[in-house]
């Protein structure tokens, strides 16, 4: 007997749980060495920008205990490029591929998500509001309930309805349940938590900053339990609206941590760095201490750490007496 | 491409001490078979519930048929992964991704190429002169680094090469200075047409320089620092210029780490040129 792991974002079911990060797969191609695209629940792409970047200088990126600390500065070779080259490729392997949207301007954001509307093979649309907002003297979308909420209504205004938008946000902020909503109040169909948050590193034998950009965006399992206390919120809060939860997850265990913070999904980041097989690794692994806790379904073991103390785990027998 | 990477748990066989280096001989077959010389190796490093997320990049020095195919691995202890590393013993377990990166192009027709090392980047140097023999090419070695203790393979080179020019900073073996003060040298007496270099930037910038002078083309490998080395990451990019002519942030570890040395721009490395593509501000933005 095997669990049941299909889970959905909005109305777009999705075979399983486990997708990739964005910014951490490449453009599919380099992970398909290892593994097929068309296994993952769905492949997150780098955020796409409008016109290619060059990125930031070199170095970009340190290592920090359990952590990385990475300034890549989107680089990317723009929307036209991805369409053109990227996405088709993705769809003749199958994949369910969520496009992943940056921009400086709300009036960016909108374009790209105009120009990824007629789009073939497109499942979902994620907002990377973790962009500075040249606008606003370079203050990040995720940082401000209104500013995130104005871009997320005028990407879901010019996105096909059937593709849902996710807002992603960014544990950088006062109260992350406050721009949850703002971005669902938005229009977003789903929210992934959390993107990288800022960090340092100083190298002591140069005395200057690690990163060329001198700040970095965190990640890995040093952020394990920020991720997990923000899923917690935000699902305890909005417990209707679908969470892509990340955030250091490496193995079966760290995935399930944040399906039972509330997350019905998780993706894979900074551990595709490091393995290359992570997805199906975690996959696996996560079915397994699924059924062995007794799980028939996925979607039981969502959010259910938020079950009063006390309370036993729901068996399956439970379950079939439950006037429910 | 020689066909896709594999990821395998790999047994030590032997662990040893080469002057200032460490060699590490690795039971890996999957990546043994499908090694051509330039090709390098990721490791990762400090056990299964390592706090070290990155993997470790290191050219493969030589790949043996012993035990189904082992691969060699040299490398000095930098910071606490290369200590751990240092300290793996004969039957130990290593996880290791390869062979990746684009590997060094080899000439159709015999002729005479000029082998460039530096430190203990000459590693993966006498795997190419043995493919380079083996296609009839004379190879003569240049090889480098700051004292003698540090100066990688320089016996092996004399065994291989027509000649052997060692240099060292402090004169301690060879002639006293760097590689590219002996090149130009050791370019004119074997009338060479061609030159292969690995080491750090600041050698390939001046090994390629004088290639350019003497009109000859030059392959070189560059060391870049990179989280993955499977082209994920995007940490380890140079600003490289392409058959367009346009500059492009290219990463080290997919589309290189073998380059034509006049198309990197050595003297950007670490910034965004302002006309390379997609550079904030410039005109493709």
């Amino acid at each position: 007997m095997t669990a049941d792991l299909r889970t959905y974002l909005a109305h777009v079911e999705l075979p399983n749980p486990v997708l990739t990060a964005s910014g951490c797969g490449g453009t599919g191609r380099e992970l398909a060495q290892f593994s097929d695209v068309h296994r993952l629940g769905a492949f997150v792409t780098r955020s796409i920008t409008m016109a290619p970047r060059a990125g930031r200088p070199t170095p970009r990126m340190a290592e920090t205990p359990s952590g990385l600390l990475n300034a890549v500065g989107l680089q990317g070779p723009g929307v036209e490029a991805f369409l053109e080259r990227e996405l088709p490729w993705l769809a003749e392997r199958g994949a369910r591929t969520v496009v992943s949207i940056g921009g400086g301007t709300v009036a960016e954001y909108t374009a790209l998500a105009r120009r990824l509307a007629g789009a073939e093979g497109i499942t979902a649309v994620e907002i990377n509001l973790s962009c500075p907002n040249v606008e606003d003297r370079g203050r990040v979308f995720a940082r401000d309930g209104s500013a995130a909420a104005e871009v997320v209504a005028s990407v879901r205004a010019a996105t096909p309805y059937e593709v849902p938008v996710i807002a992603k946000l960014s544990p950088d902020v006062a109260d992350i349940v406050a721009v949850a909503r703002a971005c669902v109040d938005g229009g977003a169909d789903a929210l992934a938590m959390i993107n990288t948050p800022v960090g340092m590193s100083i190298d002591v034998d140069t005395m200057r900053p690690a990163l060329a950009a001198g700040t970095g965006g965190l990640s890995g399992p040093a952020i394990r339990p920020l991720a997990v206390r923000c899923v917690w919120q935000v699902h305890a809060a909005l417990p209707g609206v679908p969470i892509v939860g990340m955030g250091g997850v490496t193995t079966g265990r760290d995935a399930l941590e944040l399906v039972l913070a509330g997350a019905c999904a998780v993706a894979v980041g900074t551990a595709l760095f490091h393995d290359p097989y992570a997805c199906p690794r975690v996959l696996r692994e996560l079915e397994e201490l699924l059924e062995e806790r007794g799980f028939d379904r996925l979607a039981d073991a969502v959010g259910l750490a938020h079950r009063p103390a006390g309370a036993q785990p729901l068996s399956r027998s439970d379950l079939e007496e439950s006037s429910l | 491409m020689a066909g896709s990477p594999v990821q395998v748990t790999g047994t030590v066989l032997t662990t040893r001490r080469v002057d200032a280096y460490h060699a590490l001989t690795v039971v890996a077959p999957g990546i043994a078979d499908r090694f051509r010389p330039g090709h390098f190796v990721t490791v990762a490093v400090g056990g299964r519930n390592s706090s070290m997320l990155t993997r470790r990049a290191f050219t493969i020095h030589d790949v043996k048929p012993d035990y189904g195919g082992t691969v060699e691995l040299v490398f000095a202890v930098r910071g606490p992964g290369t200590a751990w590393l240092a300290d793996l013993r004969a039957r130990d377990t290593l996880d290791m991704v390869g062979p990746l990166g684009r590997p060094f192009p080899l000439p159709r027709d015999p002729c005479t190429c000029v082998l460039v090392g530096d430190e203990h980047g000459a590693a993966p140097l006498f795997a190419l002169g043995d493919a380079l023999q083996q296609r009839g090419c004379r190879i003569d070695f240049v090889l480098g680094a700051s004292s003698a203790d540090r100066v990688f393979g320089a016996l092996r080179a004399r065994r291989m090469g027509e000649t052997t020019t060692l240099t060292t900073e402090d004169g301690s073996l060879g002639m006293r200075g760097t590689v590219t003060d002996v090149l130009p040298g050791v370019i004119a007496d074997a009338r060479a047409d061609v030159v292969y270099a690995c080491g750090p930037m600041e050698t390939l910038r001046g090994v390629t320089a004088v290639a350019v002078e003497f009109d000859i083309p030059v392959q070189v490998a560059v060391e870049e620092s990179m989280a993955c080395g499977i082209g994920v990451c995007m940490t380890c990019v140079v600003p490289v210029i392409g058959d367009d002519g346009v500059t492009r942030m290219v990463r080290a570890c997919t589309e290189g780490p073998v380059f034509r040395g006049e198309r990197v721009r050595f003297d950007d490395v670490g910034t965004i040129p302002f006309d390379a593509l997609g550079a904030p501000g410039g005109r493709h933005a």
